[in-house]
């Protein structure tokens, strides 16, 4: 590869590109994003390999293997060029008829295809299917669409082109005042603007500065993060290249969670490719502007999101949060100015300088400009990857894209934010994804997790869920923070048996308001939401563990219990092999019985039975 | 030198002084467990919370860790505080009740209710051994381990450890370590022997009247203080 | 610094283990990191976790030798960071997701019956070291969920009798090698 030594040769490389590339080739791109790998992608893959080989076509036909879709409910899935193909679910005794049917013969194997559920249309094109019709997809244009690899696919497709205009001729400054006219806000939970934090950067007279990329992404069920670097890291390194110039670093790191080895692995590759090129490194471009990154494995700490314990980590400390009474602006890594950014805030930005602050400021809403990436997951029919302008509300969210509640149950909440949001109760649904708007609902924007909860989840248990996750992940260093959550676990968990009362509930309240009060960090700060937004919209629940002694989801264990109905059992004995604590009884065809005394309430026998004849109260 | 009000008082110190130091020097008490002058600050602790801001756009921040700056409106006793004060000092005696440090402050506090299960604890993790070991022995021999809910301190591996000099700063230093006095009543959870008289004043205002130790409970100036 | 304890005086006893297979997995690390102006004891760790499954306390106490850091810190790191592991990992490992998504699909009745099934607590390795049980949050493939990680290969969509299958499987094996 040759390096580019002046802007304009970008556009050379580019055209030489597209020119190499033969638009009408046939191609499959098969999606390889985590969520595809987990349901088998790379099964259908090799098998793609292997049966091309065998019928000698593999030249005639590119194996694209791309990041997420978006869909990934609906994986393995894979589209198909020419037609623009679209197929779900595949597996790798497909492969065979695809390979003869569609990609020799051009026809359409309908089994493949996607349902519309409500419809029952079978839909052939990507773009025709409802779960994309009201996104819009800015920084997941890309995504699926190239190779991740390949640095040529994103180029092609305009890459780099931003950071070409900048180095063209747009000055430092003008780059962060059209940062900070774009109206962008921070994507990592914040929501601090991101071009004032720039400016303050940029003002800062000590040096050297640094820029650091935050991918700990440690909001458990939430994935876009990593799924943007898995899939167009490119657009992230850009973005990081133009900050550099901007408030002038020559070295930035990208702190990336440990758990997400395909998203370590691509971004290491596109670093190398970027270098190579000369769009990374020394002299980027010839513009003279040097600028690196460095990766950064998480430790596996959640605390280390927050930018005080991530730089304490990254300086190799324990992911301690400290005070921060000075910004890191002025005093960050090594006590230097240091501008810290999420995944998708710096992927925002060649958006913001292709098309222009004014442009980007009419996306959204007024306190909330462009767009919003969630990871859409719980209990929804379209789990996957969403993006969709700021002040759509939520209900056009989860029940359009998301196609609502599975088994036709009822939607009860929206958990936004994760250990640090709050649950949104269905009758608030209209409410428009803005950052005021949410947090004013009790919960907050978050960097992106939107877990849907139906009839059957407990909200006391959601609260409860939180507080352990968030008391295993605390740095533990403040009393407030530590004690505070040990203690409102205690008394969810009293409630949750049943063992509670009013009292205690107060008590619940007043803890998690002081310790979101007293607390140094923003985990500390925000842990209490949780717990406050269930009460303030779900206290009947609460109250029903508490007085009735009852969970009205049935969900926590020691209020509910198993029983076999009489009339439906015909003593097939299934449950009764299956039961762990050979807690059932009863004859060979006649109806079985669960003794109370020894039953554990795993569940195993509601799920074993066909006759529904277990029921669970 | 930075000038800021502290208790509506206008005041002014050396740039870098915290506000912890700032309100020793003027004579107000605030209480703490995890500082000490000739260690660093560590914000452990959090019972040295004051509010910060104007009313209605404040927060509680640790003044141990908080320097003070220009034009800062700084409260030591209001209501907001007093409130998370009591409630880390209730959870301090549930979970160290044997530390006469934390009864103490109970007593000083009339915190006179106990509703968590107490845990008989003997480290309340303020860090101060810790940083004695290191800042001031520099021997580094424990620290922090594990995080979270599961936090302790230890050597390395919990075996005795070959960089400590025996030199005892980290058992002198502890506030966990000296037992509670005994008081005229059978031990309970709390002693509340001594037992201080709460400021009435926070009844009818957001913030205490005067910063006497112990309170007197007047009554004066009232027309001067913010009413609920 | 002034009064820096020599290294060499401490831990005394580690000397008697045979550390020279340590040492130059250790200088190899340390010379891949010599260029950088700060240190990353993280990443040193994280190599030396990658190499063993595990930190081996031999190795934390070289580490501390020869880059001049207290093994209280060496130890609160490896404490404080899931990612490491102080105890050696058992043949196989298995996380099941504990992330949002997964839970509210029902990931604790999986990790309970996981825990029953292989006999094994979470963050354990089971007594005759074939399986090592972690719990994780969120791998990112929620739409799997509630999942496992098996030895690096994602399994989704659990239920309690699928999981059964997928240890079952692995029970029989197991009784055929043991
Ligand atoms: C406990 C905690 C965890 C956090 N985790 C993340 C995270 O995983 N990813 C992230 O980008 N920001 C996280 N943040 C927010 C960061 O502290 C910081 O505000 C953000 O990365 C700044 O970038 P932005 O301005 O682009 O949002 C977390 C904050 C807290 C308090
Ligand atoms: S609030 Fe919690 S996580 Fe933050 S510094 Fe305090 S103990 Fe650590
Ligand atoms: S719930 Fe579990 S323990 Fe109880 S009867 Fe059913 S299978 Fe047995
Ligand atoms: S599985 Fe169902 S039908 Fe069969 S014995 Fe059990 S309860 Fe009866
Ligand atoms: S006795 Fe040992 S552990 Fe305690 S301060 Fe002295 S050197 Fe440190
Ligand atoms: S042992 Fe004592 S000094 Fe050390 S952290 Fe615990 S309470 Fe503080
Ligand atoms: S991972 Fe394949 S669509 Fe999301
Ligand atoms: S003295 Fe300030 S937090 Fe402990
Ligand atoms: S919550 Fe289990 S994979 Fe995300």
């Amino acid at each position: 590869m040759k390096k580019i030594t002046k802007p304009a040769e970008l556009e050379e490389l580019r055209k030489i590109i597209i020119d190499r590339r033969d638009p009408d080739k046939p191609s499959v791109a098969v999606c390889c994003g985590t969520g595809c790998l987990a349901s088998g992608a790379l099964e259908v893959v090799s098998s793609f390999e292997k049966i091309l080989k065998e019928k000698n076509i593999d030249a005639d036909l590119d194996t694209r293997i791309t990041g997420c879709h978006g869909f990934c409910e609906q994986g393995p899935l894979m589209v198909i060029k020419p037609g623009n193909i679209f197929y779900c679910k595949v597996n790798q005794h497909d492969v065979e008829e695809i390979v003869e049917k569609t990609i020799m013969r051009g026809e359409i194997i309908e089994r493949l295809l996607y349902v519309n559920p409500v419809t029952g249309e079978k839909i052939v094109r990507e773009d025709e299917i409802p779960f994309y019709k009201k996104q819009y997809r800015l920084i997941f244009a890309y995504n699926g669409k190239l190779v991740p690899t390949e640095i040529d696919d994103y180029i092609e497709l305009g890459g780099y082109s931003a950071l070409r205009k900048v180095l063209e001729g747009i000055s430092p400054a003008q780059v962060v005042a059209e940062v900070k006219a774009s109206g962008l806000r921070g994507r990592g939970g914040g929501g601090f603007p991101t071009g004032i934090k720039w400016e303050s950067c940029y003002n800062a007279t000590d040096s050297p500065k640094y820029l650091i990329c935050n991918a700990d992404e440690g909001d458990p069920g939430c994935f876009q993060d990593g799924y943007l670097l898995e899939g167009n890291p490119h657009s992230v390194i850009e973005g990081m290249v133009i900050g550099a110039y901007a408030v002038g670093s020559k070295q930035g790191y990208i702190y990336v969670r440990n758990e997400y080895p395909l998203a370590i692995k691509n971004f290491g590759i596109a670093v190398e490719q970027a270098r190579a090129y000369g769009l990374l490194g020394e002299n980027i471009m010839g513009s003279g502007l040097s600028f690196d990154i460095r990766i950064n494995k998480g430790g596996g700490a959640f605390v280390c999101g927050e930018s005080s314990a991530l730089i304490a980590s990254i300086e190799g400390n324990v992911g301690e949060p400290r005070d921060k009474h000075t910004h890191a602006t002025e005093r960050g890594l090594w006590n230097k100015p240091t501008v810290l950014n999420n995944v998708k805030t710096w992927a925002n930005i060649p958006i913001i300088l292709n098309n222009g602050a004014e442009w980007f400021s009419r996306i959204g809403t007024e306190t909330s400009k462009g767009t919003m990436i969630f990871s859409l997951t719980g209990k929804v029919n379209n789990t996957g990857l969403v993006e969709v302008p700021m002040g759509i509300s939520l209900r056009d969210l989860v029940i359009d894209i998301g196609g609502g509640v599975p088994q036709g149950k009822k939607i009860k909440a929206v958990q936004t934010g994760g250990p640090s949001g709050g649950c949104i109760p269905e009758h608030l649904l209209d409410l428009p994804v803005d950052y005021e708007k949410l947090t004013e609902a009790g919960s907050m924007m978050g960097s992106g997790g939107m877990i849907v909860l139906d009839e059957s989840s407990c909200m006391v248990d959601v609260a409860k869920y939180f507080l352990a996750f968030t008391q295993d992940e605390s740095c533990g260093s403040c009393f407030s923070c530590r004690e505070g959550i040990t203690r409102m676990l205690e008394i969810t968990d009293h409630i949750t048996r049943g063992q509670s009362s009013l009292a205690e509930l107060d008590l619940l309240q007043e803890l998690a308001e002081v310790v979101k009060d007293a607390s140094m960090c923003g985990l500390g700060q925000t842990c209490g939401n949780p717990v406050l937004s269930t009460i303030r919209y779900f206290e009947d629940e609460y109250r029903a563990h508490i007085l009735e002694k009852k969970c009205p989801a049935g969900v926590c264990r020691e209020l509910i219990s198993f029983r076999i109905d009489q009339e439906l059992c015909n003593g097939c004995r299934a449950c009764l092999k299956k039961c762990p604590e050979e807690a059932i009884q009863g004859e060979k065809k006649e109806s079985h019985n669960i003794l109370q005394d020894l039953c554990t309430k795993c569940g195993i026998c509601l799920e074993t039975c066909k006759y529904d004849a277990v029921i669970k109260e | 030198m930075v000038n800021f009000t502290l208790n509506g008082l206008e005041v002014s110190v050396e740039k870098g002084t915290t506000l912890l130091e700032a309100a020793d020097f003027y004579g107000i008490e605030i209480p703490t467990l995890c500082h000490d002058k000739g260690l660093s600050p560590y914000g452990a602790c959090r019972l040295c919370l004051v509010e910060i801001g104007t009313p209605g756009r404040s927060r509680l921040v640790s003044s141990c860790t908080y320097q003070a700056r220009e034009g800062l409106n700084v409260r030591t006793h209001s209501e907001r505080v007093i409130k998370a004060r009591k409630l880390l000092i209730e959870m301090y005696v549930a979970l160290c009740p044997s530390s006469k440090v934390i009864q103490c402050l109970a007593s000083k506090y009339h915190v006179t209710k106990v509703r968590f299960s107490p845990k008989h604890e003997d480290c309340i993790l303020c860090g101060l051994c810790v940083r004695m070991c290191d800042e001031q022995m520099q021997a580094k021999a424990i620290s922090f381990v594990n995080r979270g809910g599961r936090r302790l301190v230890s050597t390395p591996f919990a075996k005795k450890s070959e960089d400590c000099r025996l030199c005892g700063a980290c058992i002198y230093i502890c506030p966990a370590c000296q037992t509670r006095c005994q008081g005229p009543q059978e031990e309970n959870i709390l002693c509340n022997a001594c037992l201080n008289l709460e400021p009435p004043c926070l009844e009818k205002f957001e913030d205490v009247m005067c910063y006497m130790d112990p309170c007197v409970a007047c009554e004066l100036n009232t027309d001067k203080k913010p009413n609920k | 610094m002034g009064l820096r304890t020599n290294p060499k005086a401490c831990y005394r006893s580690y000397m008697k283990v045979d550390l020279t297979k340590i040492d130059q997995i250790i200088n190899q690390i340390i010379d891949k990191y010599k260029d950088d102006e700060d240190v990353p004891y993280i990443s040193i760790l994280q190599d030396i976790n990658d190499e063993y499954r595990y930190l081996p306390e031999e190795a934390l106490y070289r580490v501390s030798q020869k880059m001049e850091v207290s093994m209280s810190h060496l130890y609160s790191l490896a404490t404080f960071y899931k990612c490491f592991s102080l105890v050696p990992k058992g043949e196989h490992e298995i996380q099941v997701c504990m992330g949002t998504a997964c839970h509210v699909r029902g990931a604790s009745r999986i990790l309970e019956k996981v825990t029953r099934d292989l006999q094994v607590k979470p963050g354990k390795t089971s007594e005759n070291g074939k399986f090592s049980l972690e719990t994780v949050n969120c791998v990112g493939a929620c739409a799997q969920g509630p999942l496992v990680v098996f030895d690096g290969k994602y399994v989704g969509k659990l239920t309690l009798n699928k999981i059964e299958k997928m240890l079952g499987g692995n029970h029989e094996k197991d009784n055929k090698t043991s």
